[in-house]
């Protein structure tokens, strides 16, 4: 089965209900999608499939085939990553830091179709991602901070 | 971990400070590959390496698990030995009694006393560090080291012109005797120490660089899940393993003490391996568990004398008064930090490496040693960075290194053994379900003038190496099964502690800010409802019964005024005040809160926290909005049960953390202080759950003495 992973193309060995997840951890060795869940319930493993926030760990990969999937390591490919990227370090967001992969993928996916989000577009699309150290005032303002940049 | 400092200190006779910095850890020779110039990396000592490309390592002892501490230790060091922030990097130290905690004989990060234990032994070591650099320098130079200033990690002779960076020093420093007493800077020259300057490992978690416990690689590493029993106690009768080894990518199938683990070349065939798996359990002690009758039972006992902890005045002294009792139930609750656990072990010729993010070094270290049958020395402990640790990866028992070694004893390759967050959440080692019943007597001024307590808790050292630090020889009691009921502060003439030592077969743990978050929810709970049947301000009461508690005194002026206390607020809406000293530290906030469709709902937490000196004002704060929005999970929703021995709860749909919609603005104000740095990580968390509550009360008139606040059933107060 090919992949095609931030712009690079990978051929795996995998049965087809593996979910993303797993086959970008430990076939692939990216490992900046994070496991949380397993259930898509917290949001850590958060990628794009065709520029759309995915959960990694609920979607098998018979259903990414042919899709461009996107992680954490890829986001600086486009400049909306780069620029939420920047937000994230100049509000000093993250504590433990585990989340955050996800976070910001649903973050650039959010600023994606909503360029000027407003707090109650920024509450539907980042309520599904969790975070245990209560980091989620700084990333409210990080995502206005890149829709102002 | 909570560190009793006093009976360590008793117990063990650890040297004070443990600054032994004069031993240096071996040096790394690196070549930097063909054809470069080799590039050498000298221990200037324990905390600080060199390399003679200018490099300067710092070396943390402490796990970074979100609270910032690479980043305060950094700062505390990087200030001393002038260098700039920019300019170093962070390495987890290794596992070495040069790194054992001043409260305890052990490596470990807990207690909230990382910066409070560590900042003498830091400045000292980097003032060390930078006298050895001068000192390497005057020898170059030929001058008297008095004559010679660090500045930005070169040292600098005035007299004439000439300088020389750290990385030309180095190798020479390396070779000087430690000075017997460095001298660490005034305070006046500080230039990081107490600046809130951004965090220095934020950059790799924005860009998935970050490497935590379970993003470790190893050559030809597999990995595991384990079966373990279905309730605590219980062991393996037999089991089957004909589906599981046919599951595409299991590699093995083996028993260890914990359950039956699946061995795979990836996680999912492992999962799914288990799934495959048919295993036969034999009941144990745990078999017939029930929060519910738990419960009952707490709260019958409570009723009951117990073990005094601690008396002053008379409690039988006859004063009228209005009596007041109340009693408060918090249940089991796990952890949960976002990374489940994982620890990857490898066996080599020599010994065995073990990469995992772990809060307990010394005793992991020793545990597995003793699973893998190797001396302490050859076992490898690499601290990763935490997924969250919250206590959960400080475990006297070392639960999950202790079966991760044995999954992987005997196997040929390296196995990483990974925890499913339904492993997680059944797994045991909570926050203790606790009762605590309280009585008062209040005289003609409406103050109390009798004040019981008593708390029904299991132990959390018992059974562990531990428990003879930890329990006190002529109770049996330890101190995380009274702190914060043991010391209230509140002057009350008469006061009677007690506690009724709890045993289940349901493994505990310390939790965020450990006994004081039961005990803290108990105490301001019914100050505040002492404060009503008194028919005054919660505020004003409290400040009369603290006037001789400056601290407490601070924090409560402070954030009352910044929460604007006693000032209109929409309709709807109320306040509520908790104040709590832990871990050396106090902390007041002031919660404001509403019912949105019968629902507690917190807009607004303003804390202030005294802690001595802040060494990152910015990261102290960060802390305590950390422990509101952690204990503020607890409060409305958190709460693990078991029926017939089973935990009720599995993962984050039934067991739910805090979400972005339900964090309240937080606002963090810190007591200005130059005293030594005491505890922040754990202290925001206990005034939260109380302080939600007395909103609430002051909101509808309804007193919850049950936590979480989902068994409430609140109602508007008519207008």
């Amino acid at each position: 089965m090919q992949l095609d992973i931030n712009g690079h193309l990978h051929e795996l060995d995998a049965a087809p209900d593996m979910p993303l997840l797993w086959a970008l951890r430990d076939l692939v060795g990216l490992t900046g999608t994070k496991f949380g869940c397993g259930a898509a319930l917290c949001g850590a493993c958060t990628v794009h499939l065709d520029g759309e926030a995915a959960r990694a760990c609920v979607t098998p990969l018979s259903a990414v085939a042919g899709r461009k999937i996107t992680t954490i390591e890829g986001i600086a490919q486009s400049a909306l990553g780069k620029k939420v990227q920047a937000a994230w370090i100049a509000e000093d967001v993250p504590q433990c830091g585990y989340c955050q992969s996800g976070q910001i993928m649903s973050a650039v996916a959010l600023l994606r179709s909503h360029p000027r989000p407003s707090d109650a577009d920024i509450d539907s699309a980042m309520n599904g991602n969790l975070c245990r150290c209560g980091t989620y005032n700084r990333i409210r303002q990080a995502i206005h901070r890149a829709a102002d940049a | 971990m909570h560190a009793s400092r006093r009976t360590f200190l008793k117990t063990a006779g650890i040297a004070a400070g443990g600054l032994l910095i004069g031993i240096a850890l071996p040096q790394r020779g690196r070549a930097a590959g063909a054809g470069a110039a080799t590039v050498v990396d000298s221990s200037v000592n324990a905390y600080v390496r060199i390399a003679s490309d200018g490099r300067v390592t710092l070396l943390v002892p402490k796990s970074e698990m979100g609270q910032g501490i690479y980043t305060g230790f950094a700062q505390i060091l990087a200030d001393e030995l002038e260098v700039g922030l920019e300019h170093v990097s962070i390495e987890a130290a290794p596992v070495a009694a040069v790194y054992n905690a001043a409260f305890a004989p052990i490596q470990f990060t807990g207690g909230s006393s990382s910066i409070a234990g560590s900042f003498e032994v830091l400045r000292k070591a980097g003032a060390s560090a930078r006298s050895l650099l001068l000192g390497a320098a005057a020898a170059e130079f030929g001058v008297d080291a008095t004559e010679l200033r660090a500045v930005n990690g070169a040292v600098v002779h005035a007299a004439s012109g000439r300088h020389l960076p750290y990385g030309a020093l180095a190798a020479r420093a390396a070779t000087l005797p430690a000075p017997s007493d460095p001298q660490p800077k005034p305070a006046s020259e500080w230039q990081l120490i107490g600046k809130a300057v951004p965090r220095i490992d934020t950059r790799g978690k924005v860009d998935g660089s970050a490497r935590f416990g379970c993003d470790v690689r190893l050559p030809g590493m597999a990995y595991a899940v384990v079966a373990r029993a279905p309730t605590f106690g219980a062991t393996v009768s037999h089991y089957d393993a004909t589906a599981a080894r046919e599951v595409q990518g299991v590699l093995a199938v083996r028993e260890v003490p914990s359950g039956i683990a699946v061995i795979a070349t990836n996680t999912w065939a492992a999962i799914q391996g288990r799934a495959a798996l048919k295993v036969e359990w034999v009941a144990g002690a745990g078999a017939a568990v029930s929060s519910e009758a738990i419960a009952a039972d707490y709260a019958a006992r409570a009723r009951t004398p117990g073990v005094t902890i601690y008396e002053r005045g008379d409690m039988a002294a006859t004063g009228s008064g209005r009596a007041l009792e109340a009693d408060y139930a918090t249940p089991y609750l796990a952890h949960a930090p976002m990374e489940p656990l994982n620890c990857a072990v490898a066996f080599s010729a020599d010994g065995c490496d073990i990469h995992t993010g772990t809060q307990f070094q010394t005793v992991d270290r020793a545990a597995a040693a003793a699973v893998a049958g190797l001396a302490p020395e050859q076992v490898r402990i690499h601290t990763m960075l935490l997924g969250g640790g919250f206590g959960r990866r400080a475990n006297p028992a070392s639960d999950f290194v202790r079966e991760a070694v044995a999954v992987a004893k005997g196997y040929p390759a390296p196995v990483m053994t990974v925890w499913t967050r339904e492993d997680d959440i059944h797994g045991g080692y909570y926050r203790p379900q606790a009762h605590n019943r309280l009585t008062a007597m209040l005289g003609v001024d409406g103050r109390p003038t009798r004040w019981s307590h008593t708390q029904v808790v299991q132990s959390i050292t018992r059974g562990t190496p531990f428990e003879k630090m930890m329990a006190d020889p002529r109770t049996g009691i330890e101190e995380t099964q009274h702190e914060g009921a043991s010391h209230q502060p509140y002057a009350v003439p008469n006061v009677h502690v007690a506690v009724h030592d709890a045993r289940q077969a349901v493994p505990v743990l310390w939790w965020r800010s450990v006994g004081h978050a039961q005990t803290g929810f108990a105490v301001e709970s019914f100050i505040d409802e002492c404060a009503t049947a008194a028919g005054q301000d919660p505020l004003a009461y409290r400040l009369a019964l603290l006037a001789d508690q400056p601290r407490h005194l601070a924090v409560l002026k402070l954030a009352t005024e910044k929460a604007g206390w006693g000032t209109p607020l929409p309709a709807g809406h109320a306040r509520g005040l908790a104040v709590h000293a832990s871990f050396g530290s106090v902390v007041a906030e002031v919660a404001e809160v509403s019912l949105i469709d019968g629902r507690p709902r917190v807009h607004r937490v303003v804390a202030a926290i005294h802690c001595g000196l802040a060494v990152n004002p910015g990261q102290v704060a960060y802390q305590v909005e950390s422990a509101v929005c952690y204990a503020l999970s607890a409060a409305l929703h958190g709460e693990i049960t078991l029926a017939q021995g089973r935990v009720q709860q599995s993962n984050f749909g039934d067991y739910p953390p805090l979400r972005l919609t339900e964090m309240p603005r937080v606002e963090v104000h810190i007591v200005p202080s130059t005293d030594a740095p005491t505890g922040v990580g754990e202290p925001g968390t206990p005034p939260l759950a109380p302080a939600v509550a007395n909103a609430l009360y002051a909101l509808t008139g309804v007193r919850a003495r049950r936590l979480p606040l989902a068994h409430t059933e609140f109602v508007k107060a008519p207008a």
